[in-house]
């Protein structure tokens, strides 16, 4: 048998590049199903306790909310055009979007600070603390645990993004990827397109009633 | 392209700091293999005080809140330490690349990443352990694991981060398989160790999370009193259940699914026969993969749900039954008129199989509410999930290293000895659990150190039977120490099997092949003479 390469599958760039996508859309489905805990958790106390989830859902600030969608959705069409800015070796132009993005990112968390400044103010903090007296029914704490850890793991997920654009836009400024190497701006992408789709449920379910 | 330095990945760098900073699956996989068998022991050692504090009624060793701790400590180790991990974590990642012709898994620092949580995730465990440790049970059920005073958090905490590295290792091996087999490697010519090691990898990269989000709602609930599991603010202590079981049910498949792979493995290569009926195996593994998920409610027969829930759920539970069912006829139908070796690995195999399909019957006794009902929270329930979680897993487990033994070391064991050892363990397992099966049956309650007097002659017996599975357990250890170094230079293929991963050397060098492999045949394609089914 003739002696060939090793590099037949293992080396090559395409195998490669394939599997980075598909471990990165596995991630993504494992993301999904943490959240799903917690979206099982809401959708089960709502049918419990629909009055008082009404009630607590009134309460929200929907102007921040609403905005804090505008600044996610923003920055994700900024991701989707600083991606194809490096696919068309554009890595300049890709970087200082990636930064812009990232930058709507940090915005995205000033305003949840605010809102959550607001809350600890009424009183409406998670369990035992819970001291909220507009919705004083039981089961309102639960919409304020639940509403918590959703904008709380989500916020967690923001910042991760926020570090991991930042990184891709510094680098791709100074060049690092083009039309042969856009990979990682793709899958930072791609992650960044899955913090904005959970803010799409989340912003739902807990400002609009 | 230099040709591999070592000759072995053994050899491949012998400093502690080579090993630390490995990207080599096989060295991560023999990493797992030390870890998981390190916890093992640890998890036998309480199995074994839990035992003899049961040999008499009233206080034997132990208070009650020790036995409490002890048996909580016993099944987390034993559940997430070492049988989710021990074979798709251990043998997984020694086996499938060299299975499936590549140098390595898809993100090699991803799997050293895994080893890393893994140890971190344990010693935040020990460390809980240290602290007390929880008396909840491996199941949390809350509201008692949101009201102890015992230390749950650390014991919460480690389970989460053992759970990434379980997801970490099950998205390594679906990349893996799907980007990395060697050319012409289709997928209905992938070994049924793959098979079993991606269907596996599918359940736990989608029941980890939620796992991992009930058990922070759980810490959470402990830490600000958040109420979601507690009634007196609204929430509901059931849910908590749902969401457990959603993962832990799964998790049995989780344990026993690569086993149904290594069996598939040893029974084609001990029997040296193609496997029977190949496609029907593999639908089976995904058939099992995908039901396990609408299985979880047959947990909860007596928390009140409702009659449907409880038939539909009843049902689904018992459809794992009819999946099983196609291995167990798959294996007969390739040990039927096959050259039979009997070394230690087709011991454990038989093993194996008398396990699952006792065990599995009674499961689908389980899976009717009514006897459910009688049997809720006994011994029996202990008995029969010993029997599919220890019985069957680990006997595929001791099936796997006796097998792969050579592959991993380049030395064979003492074949008698092994032999005699696993006669040991199979009815020493036999004998510490069917007591087990008749003392529930007679209303003895799970979980509890005292019993009347009544019940002492079977706990006896059961006691008995463990001292001989530990007896066994120490010859295994023993003997295999002992080949490490001195015994017989193995070969590349000591057991004459096809199975692709002795294609390499044993033990296989760093990158696994010189060249890329070809594969032409199918798995497990044996040369046979003799007259074929009669089907």
């Amino acid at each position: 048998m003739p002696p060939e390469a090793v590099t037949g599958h293992w080396g090559s760039e395409g195998a490669r590049r394939q599997a980075a996508y598909l471990g990165m859309w596995v991630f993504i489905a494992t993301e999904v199903l943490l959240f799903a805990g917690l979206f099982t958790a809401y959708g089960v106390y709502r049918s419990v306790y629909p009055e008082v989830f009404r009630a607590a859902q009134l309460t929200m600030n929907v102007g921040l909310g609403t905005l804090n969608t505008f600044l996610l959705v923003t920055s994700s069409v900024l991701v989707a055009l600083a991606v194809h800015a490096v696919r068309e070796d554009r890595p300049g132009l890709g970087g200082v979007l990636l930064l812009a993005a990232a930058l709507l990112g940090v915005v995205f968390l000033g305003v949840k600070g605010v809102e959550y400044a607001q809350h600890v103010k009424d009183g409406g903090l998670p369990g035992a603390a819970y001291r909220f007296g507009e919705v004083p029914r039981v089961g309102a704490s639960l919409f304020f645990t639940l509403y918590f850890l959703l904008t709380g793991l989500h916020a967690v997920h923001v910042t991760v993004g926020v570090g991991v654009l930042t990184v891709l836009g510094v680098r791709s400024a100074g060049g690092a990827f083009g039309a042969e190497s856009a990979t990682p701006v793709e899958l930072g992408g791609m992650y960044w397109h899955l913090v904005d789709v959970i803010w799409l449920f989340v912003y739902p379910i807990l400002y609009l009633s | 392209m230099s040709p591999p330095a070592a000759e072995s990945y053994l050899t491949d760098g012998r400093t502690l700091w080579s090993w630390l900073t490995t990207h080599d699956h096989k060295r991560i996989g023999l990493m797992f293999l030390g870890l998981t068998l390190s916890f093992f022991f640890l998890g036998g050692v309480f199995a074994l005080a839990l035992r003899i504090e049961l040999l008499t009624p009233g206080r034997t060793i132990m208070g009650h809140l020790a036995y409490n701790r002890m048996f909580t400590l016993h099944g987390v180790t034993m559940v997430w330490l070492f049988m989710i991990p021990a074979i798709p974590s251990a043998f997984g990642n020694f086996l499938v690349p060299l299975m499936i012709g590549a140098r390595d898994v898809a993100f090699p620092r991803l799997n050293l990443a895994s080893v890393y949580l893994y140890v971190l995730g344990a010693s935040v465990t020990l460390w809980g352990m240290f602290e007390g440790g929880a008396d909840t049970g491996w199941t949390f059920y809350t509201p008692y694991s949101t009201t102890t005073g015992t230390a749950v958090l650390p014991v919460l905490l480690g389970v989460f981060i053992i759970g990434f590295s379980t997801i970490l290792t099950g998205l390594n091996f679906i990349a893996t398989v799907h980007t990395l087999r060697a050319p012409g490697l289709t997928w209905m010519k992938l070994p049924l160790f793959v098979w079993a090691i991606y269907g596996t990898s599918i359940i736990q990269v989608l029941a980890t999370p939620v796992l991992g989000m009930v058990l922070v709602l759980v810490a959470l609930e402990r830490v600000v009193d958040a109420g979601i599991f507690d009634p007196a603010r609204g929430g509901d202590p059931l849910l908590f259940q749902h969401l457990f079981w959603f993962y832990s049910h799964p998790a049995v498949y989780i344990m026993v699914l690569p086993s149904m792979g290594v069996i598939s493995e040893a029974v084609s290569a001990f029997s040296r026969k193609n496997a029977f009926s190949y496609r029907m195996v593999v639908y089976s593994t995904l058939g099992i993969a995908f039901v396990g998920f609408f299985t979880w409610g047959h947990h909860m027969f007596a928390s009140g749900q409702s009659t449907f829930g409880s038939g539909a759920f009843g049902a689904m539970s018992m459809l794992v039954a009819i999946f099983t069912a196609i291995k167990i006829f798959s294996w007969m139908g390739t040990l039927y008129r096959g050259s039979i070796a009997m070394e230690a690995p087709l011991f454990y195999t038989l093993g194996f199989m008398f396990f699952l399909f006792f065990g599995g019957m009674i499961g689908v006794a389980y899976a009717t509410t009514s006897l459910n009902l009688h049997w809720h929270d006994t011994y029996s329930v202990v008995a029969h999930f010993h029997f599919i979680m220890v019985g069957a897993t680990v006997m595929a487990f001791l099936a796997a290293l006796h097998y792969w033994f050579p592959k991993m070391s380049g030395r064979c064991f003492p074949g008698r000895l092994a032999n005699g050892a696993a006669v040991l363990i199979i009815f020493g397992f036999i004998a510490t659990f069917v007591p087990q099966f008749l003392l529930g049956n007679m209303g003895m309650p799970r979980r509890y150190a005292d019993y009347p007097p009544h019940f002492q002659s079977l706990h006896v017996a059961s006691t008995a039977g463990a001292s001989l599975l530990a007896f066994g357990f120490v010859c295994i250890a023993g003997y295999l120490a002992w080949s490490l170094r001195y015994g017989a230079v193995a070969g590349n293929n000591p057991w004459g099997s096809e199975g692709f991963e002795w294609k390499s050397a044993s033990p296989p060098p760093t990158h696994n092949f010189p060249v890329t492999p070809e594969f032409p045949t199918g798995p497990h394609e044996y040369a046979r003479e003799e007259v074929p089914h009669a089907a």
